[in-house]
């Protein structure tokens, strides 16, 4: 294991911002850390990258212990959320600014820059100042930057949060290729599921300071450890097993879990329609309870059939 | 642990002195009879009122001019610039007889308006400095959502510059209420304040008790400002976008129009003194003439001199290298050591910040009488050394270094410290790569500034400077001292000199102000 977190806690006076967390990411890994704000994922990251003192415990690297290393010799990246781009620096000089601080002479780090500029989509941009960059620019500009050292680990704390979502989308993507291309070691902290499942290799889901539920994201998302986690990761209605066909054990619902279907086994009264671009979102009656369903935009009567769609079910435990 | 350095320059060259003076003047018990006397009270009355009317004539004459060198994108700006600081650092006595010349008589109107004089610069400077960098889209926003251009200014500028505004008065205050050289001229016996009282008694009466006792009361009262200063500024920690100054300043539009011409007058009203003293320098009862330069070659009339005029420049430009260099190493030492206690969220932090103020607001005299006490104890022969006026005016200049550094210092998001840090800069390298660049500009304004204060500093460097070595305030002092129509040509001559040199050291500073941009 290339990274590796043993038991890890930070205390801010009395309160612990995180409580005996225990990680490790492979060589070559993207773990993503997701949970809702103030759950103490970015203390952690900033733990890792030596920014913090864990009241407790280790972040090892290859085995041995990171304790007495500080920030600037740990050889790891962050990008922060709103970039941090250094506004005296032209974005050349951002970039190249790693590479400096680790004697790369100045025909290689030319060199690197402008391949990593490309690399990021922004050819042409080096002699730009960076207060001139649109919001989304920046953000590549930063994970240039961060990039351009060859880092052994990548931290990104929110990198996309703090762009529009279009532009988020098509930034997760662009990030999730240049991760995997460069086989970078990386550890991505999160709120947005949609960019951790699109990013990562695991999930590590943490609540409260903890880390509750770690696992491929298809895994995470299927079957979340429990009711709060399940209704982070976008289930809204608990029911039993049996209701889906299961013999035992409870399963959450997502948005999308019954479809309108002739041929389905559920019957229902829809209560309420709201038309979306594509579909339509119900509201329906099942045996004196209300739930969430998606229909076709064609006419739908007030008696619906329902199918279940097991994409949008979620096994808890 | 860090925080020791400047607590040491502190202890040795402030703290130590001053104390010696104060105990001096409790064993002759002399502090109770000055509480009970009334007109101790009267005193204190008439220190903290003129001081207070004239912070508030030099924070409402600075803020125009803040917003003009902040804001506007003009023509003859750096005029205006290096004209504001100007006033700053004349030797108080000179522009005690120049505005002397306004009001014969001296008088009240005459000390607060010749105290702002002074210090329009200060809040001039500093308001406008964090001006300068701070986000202008808040307020478009603000006039976006609907509130007038005045409206804007009060519920979102004025706030963000609440700081520095704050920290400006601060400073003003402490210099209006232990200024010394403009209220002993235009005051005289008939309005004292307890700086001028404590001279008077120290040196023309010799009464020490009295006089530490006086300065035990001024003590007192300063630092009390000072901790109501450090309580207002502990919400400073407003995070500031800080951006480049092409890119916020623009030519003025409609009503701001009137805040230009608001801060032209104030221009126009600081330099009237100023080419009153040039005048007069070259004006004789003969006509025009250039007697007072050419005499600066000479020791005065009769030798009222030891050292001709010009050797007493040379000697001024030095000592106030010396004392800059000091100052300047204390100073950007403290504030760095400041925001970094400040970050991890230290007392040490406050105290150090309060401590730092000090001198500011003790009487120079104090200060100056003091070392003569003092530093006999030091090993060499210290009290005759020529370290002793450098590191008197350090300490005068060290405050002004520490208060100009510090906001933008504080404003430099700790994030992008730490990523420089996470690319492989060391802590020193971080200073070097992230701060240094972005508070340059402070750095050398605050440099500047240091050094022209230096240049005129007065109240302890005449208890200090040894006769054949004075500096030119000291000698401008003397000269006016002493009968003679060639000795006060002379002292005016030495004045505009002063002044040249000072609008030099300011033109160069702001000529050193380039836009840092790319690598190096």
């Amino acid at each position: 294991m290339a990274l590796e977190l043993e038991s890890i806690t930070v205390r801010y006076g009395q309160t612990a911002a995180v409580s005996d967390v225990s990680l490790s990411v492979g060589d070559g890994e993207v773990v993503a850390l997701l949970g809702p704000s103030g759950c103490g994922k970015s203390t952690l990251l900033r733990t890792i990258a030596g920014l913090e003192k864990p009241s407790s415990g280790f972040v090892r690297w290859d085995s041995s212990d990171l304790a007495g290393v500080p920030v600037h010799r740990r050889g790891f990246g962050l990008v922060f959320q709103d970039g941090q781009l250094f506004p005296h620096r032209s974005v050349a000089g951002n970039v190249a600014f790693g590479l400096r601080m680790h004697r790369v002479d100045r025909e290689e780090r030319d060199k690197k820059v402008l391949s990593l500029l490309e690399l990021v989509g922004l050819e042409g941009y080096a002699d730009r100042r960076v207060t001139q960059l649109s919001g989304g620019e920046q953000q590549r500009v930063a994970l240039a930057r961060a990039l351009a050292p060859s880092p052994r680990l990548l931290l990104l704390d929110e990198p996309l949060s703090a762009l529009d979502r279009a532009l988020r989308e098509q930034l997760a993507v662009d990030l999730a290729r240049l991760l995997r291309e460069a086989q970078t070691t990386a550890l991505v902290v999160t709120h947005d599921h949609d960019e951790a499942f699109t990013l990562a290799d695991r999930v590590a889901i943490m609540s409260r300071g903890r880390i509750v539920q770690v696992g491929p994201p298809a895994e995470v998302w299927s079957s979340p450890v429990d009711v709060e986690t399940a209704k982070f990761l976008g289930c809204n209605k608990f029911v039993p097993g049996s209701f889906v066909g299961l013999p035992v054990g409870r399963v959450g619902l997502r948005a999308t879990a019954l479809r309108v279907d002739g041929a389905g086994p559920l019957e229902g009264t829809v209560l309420e329609r709201v038309h979306r671009r594509d579909h339509v979102r119900l509201l329906v009656e099942i045996d004196g309870e209300e739930y969430e369903a998606v229909g076709p935009m064609s006419e739908i009567g007030d008696h619906v059939r329902l199918e279940i769609d097991l994409d949008g079910v979620a096994r808890i435990g | 642990m860090a925080a020791l350095l400047p607590l040491a320059f502190l202890g040795l060259f402030f703290a130590w002195p001053v104390l010696a003076i104060l105990s001096l003047g409790l064993r002759e018990g002399g502090v109770l009879t000055a509480l009970f006397d009334g007109e101790t009270w009267e005193l204190v009355g008439f220190t903290l009122g003129q001081a207070a009317a004239s912070t508030v004539v030099a924070v409402l004459a600075g803020l125009p001019v803040a917003f003009v060198l902040a804001r506007c994108r003009l023509r003859g700006l750096g005029v205006v610039r290096a004209a504001v600081m100007v006033p700053f650092v004349l030797p108080t006595v000179v522009v005690g007889l120049a505005f002397r010349t306004f009001w014969p008589d001296g008088g009240v109107l005459s000390i607060v308006l010749a105290n702002a004089f002074f210090n329009v610069a200060v809040v001039a400077r500093t308001v406008g400095g964090l001006w300068a960098h701070t986000d202008r889209r808040a307020e478009d926003a603000a006039r976006a959502l609907g509130a007038s251009r005045p409206r804007a200014f009060l519920s979102v500028v004025l706030p963000a510059l609440a700081p520095a505004i704050g920290s400006a008065a601060a400073v003003v205050f402490l210099f209006c209420a232990t200024s010394f050289g403009v209220v002993l001229v235009l005051g005289g016996s008939r309005y004292r304040t307890l700086e001028t009282e404590i001279y008077l008694r120290t040196v023309e009466l010799f009464d020490l008790s009295g006089a530490a006792a006086l300065s035990l009361l001024q003590f007192a009262a300063v630092l009390a400002v000072l901790v109501l200063g450090a309580l207002a500024r502990r919400r400073r920690e407003t995070a500031l976008s800080l951006r480049g100054r092409e890119e916020l300043a623009r030519r003025p539009s409609g009503g701001e129009w009137y805040v230009v011409f608001a801060a032209l007058a104030v221009v126009v009203a600081l330099l009237t003194p100023v080419v009153g003293l040039i005048t007069r320098s070259l004006s004789t009862r003969d006509g025009w003439s250039f007697a007072g330069y050419a005499a600066l070659a000479t020791r005065g009339d009769r030798g009222t001199l030891a050292v001709t005029g010009f050797d007493a420049a040379l000697n001024s430009v030095r000592t106030a290298f010396d004392a800059t260099l000091v100052a300047l190493v204390v100073g950007v030492f403290s504030a760095v050591v400041l925001v970094g206690l400040r970050r991890s969220g230290g007392r040490i932090a406050e105290v150090l910040d309060t401590a730092l103020m000090l001198p500011l607001g003790v009487s120079a005299v104090t200060v100056g009488f003091g070392y003569l006490v003092t530093m006999d104890a030091l090993p060499g022969d210290f009290r005759t050394s020529p370290l002793l006026v450098p590191l008197a005016q350090a300490l005068v200049v060290t405050p002004l270094i520490v208060r100009m550094v510090l906001p933008v210092l504080r404003a430099v998001d700790e994030r992008l410290r730490q990523a420089a840090a996470t690319l492989g800069a060391s802590p020193l390298r971080v200073w070097r790569e992230v701060d240094l660049p972005l508070v340059g500009r402070s750095l050398a304004a605050a440099a500047g500034f240091g050094y022209v204060v230096a240049l005129g500093e007065f109240g302890a460097t005449s208890f200090l400077a040894r006769p054949d070595a004075p500096t030119l305030p000291v000698v401008i002092a003397r000269l006016m001292s002493r009968p003679g129509e060639l000795n006060s040509q002379m002292a005016y001559a030495s004045c505009a000199l002063l002044m040249v040199v000072t609008v030099g050291c300011v033109l160069l500073i702001e000529r050193l102000r380039v836009p840092s941009s790319g690598e190096f």
